[in-house]
């Protein structure tokens, strides 16, 4: 495992600095985050989400994961969020005017608090997580297929090949949802189901 | 990509997911909440992400692939049982939807 350091591994004395992009790109997508979790109106909600997987798929570029980035954005971004859009339009999402309780506002805080400066800690201070950079830039296809490239091609051969039976499962899984969800939206008389 | 590390892209994937923990336990609009928990999952894809790529792995990101599957399929499912529910009870705030309580 080479992203867990060993004894001698070098440790690093200060945490580099990421790059301009990633920066950017981390700064866009945890405001959009807090958007999405802070603002009121639902639809201002799903701007935020949008904007925040869009960030995430930027950050899928940097981590030169285009085929997933292009992929995110089609049908995250693109598909699952206008479903949002459709029902938030649909239904009558105002929230309730009130302030929201003291108890679960500090509820709110504390689990952020508590879990960001976990994070920080683990990811940042406590050495953990080893601080060697990504190394080369991968290649674009290679004759083993275990090795991370970024042709969408290797993404297909691995999922006819190794992952051939979970790829019929999501597909099945797929038809299942389809099938459930018609029955879940028809319109059932009163009384009935 | 040099200066970026292993640990920002955990991060980044951390704040993301504790961010959306908060908005699934404080909000009391029902789609607010789904949507925070769609954004959970998406962090997580993050940190899988990052680690295939750091790991030099495609495996990671084949797995990325079958989780934003299950997500679609997922997200559909999910708002027709919000819709279904509007159907029923006329409202989506969480705190109104308490028939099992009393």
């Amino acid at each position: 495992m080479p992203f867990v350091l060993s004894k001698d591994s070098p440790r690093p004395t200060f945490p580099p600095m990421p790059d301009g992009l990633f920066t950017f790109f981390a700064a866009l997508t945890l405001g959009a985050a807090l958007l999405l979790v802070l603002s009121r109106n639902a639809v201002t909600s799903a701007m935020g989400m949008i904007l925040a997987l869009v960030g995430i798929a930027a950050d899928f570029f940097l981590l030169d994961a285009y085929f997933l980035g292009v992929l995110q954005v089609l049908v995250y971004a693109g598909a699952v969020m206008v479903l949002f859009l459709f029902i938030i339009m649909l239904l009558d999402t105002d929230d309730a005017a009130s302030a929201y309780p003291w108890k679960t506002a500090a509820l709110g805080l504390a689990t952020f608090f508590l879990l960001g400066a976990g994070v920080l800690w683990l990811f940042h201070w406590s050495g953990a997580v080893s601080a060697a950079p990504a190394g080369a830039t991968p290649p674009e296809f290679s004759a083993n297929p275990a090795e991370f490239t970024t042709a969408a091609k290797s993404f297909g051969r691995l999922l006819y090949t190794k992952y051939l039976l979970p790829l019929e499962i999501a597909g099945f899984l797929l038809l299942v949802a389809l099938v459930g969800v018609v029955s879940l939206s028809k319109d059932a008389p009163e009384g009935q189901a | 990509m040099e200066h970026t590390t292993l640990a920002h892209h955990l991060l980044l994937a951390g704040l993301l997911f504790a961010l959306g923990l908060t908005g699934v336990l404080v909000r009391r609009n029902l789609l607010v909440v789904y949507m925070c928990l769609e954004l959970m999952l998406a962090a997580t894809t993050l940190a899988m992400v990052a680690f295939s790529r750091f790991a030099h792995k495609m495996d990671g990101a084949v797995f990325v692939f079958f989780v934003i599957t299950v997500a679609a399929a997922e997200v559909a499912v999910g708002l027709a049982l919000i819709v279904a529910l509007y159907r029923r009870r006329g409202t989506i705030q969480s705190d109104a939807l308490n028939l099992l309580r009393d």
